[in-house]
């Protein structure tokens, strides 16, 4: 009788499907998977050990590129463990344009998430309508930052700048022209939050449009619905945080249990899936992207209303303005400190969290005194929840492996770090 | 942030420090307040029992590891200038290498976990020092399964050892990678770099050629802010 041996597999690291370059060894009994066995590292670039090595303000660009389809929020985890350091409290504007971007970036991340797990499981449309959508939403950033995806926009003490009032417009060029310009450029007459009030406004209508492809689509039940079933206590064992732990039925998000910025004057609701499968984890991100408009909606309508400063008043954190330290002497000496040497924050460690799109991203600061971090760990969400893959796909067929990776949204980029 | 939601967060806190006082000073634990967080700094071999109780008490309840990671205090406290008197004397700006201090044997390598209980709402930070030259400590992960990769990770950068882990391999750096890079005496550039040679038709590695320079220097200052700070601290306890 011939020997039966079990089947290794290699997937990726160059695979469409492994969402960036994770390699998985897998060990299989015919179709059935028997054992995961993922690589991680291959975008391992140090970021932690490069920030031991400059100024605390000089890492903010490395956030970015972390998880680099939630841009803002990295940042956000990042300044805030600085500002709790320093023990400084940000400007209420500046937390109400925290917010809105939070929420901002979460729709960015949430559309990039849904358009590229659909296209894994096979529905190809609604990778081009989310795309479509994201579209404005970089324009937000670009508006705000000058930067479409790196925006390194919060700053400890606040926001780089306030809001501007003139969005971006298209010019006419060999391609586009006349009418099709002036079609562009229909919702960018106003300001930002003109142009950010359009968006929200038409964004719920969309969702229905993706979820009338989805929702209720039988080949997306099929691939989805029963796989990767996490029960809420494994989900706690195992580290879960964000969307993957509430589809699992556990209602826990920091923005309610530990609010920072200004989620608590906002008002929203947490959605909870209730098997815990990855059918339900769609339905709690889709929710979210209607929450998330909510919040966008009543931060424009704050903003609105009251102007105020949007970076503290401490030039010994905060950079003065540019007439300032042209004009003033102690502007201009505080100018340079800031940028040759940096502050230094009080000797001491911190940690503090945001709820990014994917869960809880935390950075834990070791401060000596000195103006560089002593030590720098940054704990990425996808990093727990990539750990799981083994207990996840036990026991499924090779083709759900690919709906498990999409459920967990993992970027390597803050896996990797 | 409401200073209601902060009331609540440092009441809790509180009541945390006093019950983790209470229950683990026997066991020569000692819990720090900064920052309105609380650590507890846990002797190596009592790790496995503490970490038991805080899971499984209810009265703790800490059933979420957040975060495993490694510190090592070789640097600690020290900075590339010497700037103390420098108003009268000047001083150079140069950076030299510098070897770090001799510390204890057992104050360079720290383990530190970040633990979240859902049921209260409270976060804890335990730190364990590890020795120095047999940085060895008891994994968690029969306790906490989330453990698994963090504890990888921290083997992988600073060679800390968790005895009783399922699967310790490298995991960030590459395959047959040498040293632990985050430690602070692994130079920031690495120790090689690697190119391919035509003549031998293989990637080969070599030491690496260029030499590390400072851009910043680590400078720490008196900062006037700072100094009363535990005092400022004192008095608010006290009213």
């Amino acid at each position: 009788m011939p020997e039966i041996r079990n089947y290794t597999l290699n997937f990726g690291p160059q695979h469409p499907a492994a969402h960036g370059v994770l390699r998985l060894v897998l060990e299989m009994d015919g179709e059935v998977i028997e054992r995961a066995d993922p690589h991680i590292g291959l975008l391992h670039r140090a970021t932690e050990k490069l920030a031991e090595s400059k100024p605390y303000n000089q890492s903010i660009p490395y956030m970015d590129r972390l998880d680099y389809v939630s841009m803002m929020c990295n940042e956000h985890g990042y300044v805030a463990a600085i500002e709790k350091l320093l023990g400084v409290e940000v400007p209420v504007r500046a937390q109400y344009i925290r917010t809105m971007f939070d929420e901002i970036t979460r729709i960015l991340n949430h559309l990039m998430w849904l358009g590229t797990h659909a296209l894994d499981v096979g529905a190809m449309t609604v990778f081009l309508y989310a795309f479509r959508e994201r579209e404005d939403l970089m324009d937000c950033y670009e508006a705000v930052s000058g930067a479409r995806m790196h925006a390194a926009y919060y700053r400890p003490g606040g926001v780089y700048r306030d809001l501007p009032e003139k969005m971006p417009q298209y010019q006419a060029s060999q391609w586009v022209t006349g009418r099709d310009v002036a079609s562009r450029n229909e919702t960018r007459q106003g300001s930002l939050l003109d142009f950010i009030e359009d968006f929200v406004n038409r964004f719920p209508g969309l969702v229905d449009e993706y979820e009338t492809l989805l929702t209720d689509n039988r080949i997306w039940k099929q691939r989805t619905v029963g796989i990767g079933v996490v029960s809420p206590e494994r989900a706690l064992q195992l580290g879960f945080t964000g969307p993957m732990l509430r589809g699992s039925g556990i209602a826990w998000d920091l923005r309610k249990k530990q609010s920072y910025a200004a989620y608590d004057k906002v008002d929203f609701d947490i959605p909870v899936g209730q098997n815990g499968d990855c059918y339900d984890r769609y339905l709690v991100r889709i929710s979210e992207l209607r929450e998330s408009t909510r919040i966008i909606k009543q931060c424009i309508d704050w903003l609105r209303a009251n102007p105020g400063p949007v970076m503290l008043d401490d030039h010994k954190i905060a950079a003065p303005s540019r007439d300032e330290m042209k004009d003033d002497m102690e502007g201009l000496i505080h100018h340079f400190k800031l940028f040759t040497e940096g502050y230094c924050p009080p000797e001491g460690e911190v940690y503090a969290a945001v709820e990014a799109p994917k869960g809880e991203f935390g950075c834990y600061i070791v401060s000596d005194g000195a103006n560089k971090p002593y030590r720098l760990k940054i704990r990425a969400p996808g990093f727990s929840h990539l750990a799981a893959m083994d207990e996840m796909v036990n026991g499924h067929m090779l083709a759900d492996v690919v709906a498990v990776i999409g459920t967990m949204d993992v970027v390597f980029g803050e896996i990797d770090r | 942030m409401s200073s209601g939601s902060q009331n609540g967060m440092q009441g809790r806190l509180d009541q945390l420090a006093s019950t983790l006082e209470e229950r683990f000073s026997d066991l020569s634990c000692q819990v720090e307040r900064s920052c309105g967080e609380v650590t507890l700094v846990v002797p190596t071999d009592k790790l496995i029992e503490v970490a038991n109780t805080l899971h499984d008490d209810d009265e703790f309840g800490f059933n979420e590891l957040i975060d495993v990671c490694g510190v090592d205090y070789a640097d600690y406290g020290s900075s590339e200038w010497q700037t103390d008197g420098a108003p009268n004397t000047g001083f150079g700006r140069g950076v030299a290498e510098q070897a770090g201090d001799e510390l204890e044997q057992n104050r360079r390598f720290a383990a530190v976990y970040h633990l979240l209980s859902i049921s209260n709402n409270t976060r804890l930070r335990l730190r364990v020092f590890v020795d120095t030259d047999q940085p060895i400590v008891a994994s968690v992960v029969p306790v906490w399964a989330a453990a698994n990769w963090f504890e990888r990770e921290a083997f992988d950068l600073y060679g800390i050892l968790f005895d009783g882990h399922p699967d310790l391999r490298r995991i960030l750096t590459d395959y047959g990678f040498i040293g632990h890079p985050f430690r602070k005496d692994f130079p920031l550039i690495g120790q090689v770099e690697m190119r391919y040679d035509e003549t031998q038709a293989r990637v080969i590695y070599e030491p690496v050629s260029i030499d590390p320079r400072t851009l910043v220097p680590r400078v720490t200052r008196e900062d006037n802010r700072y100094l009363n700070e535990d005092d400022t601290t004192q008095d608010a306890a006290d009213a």
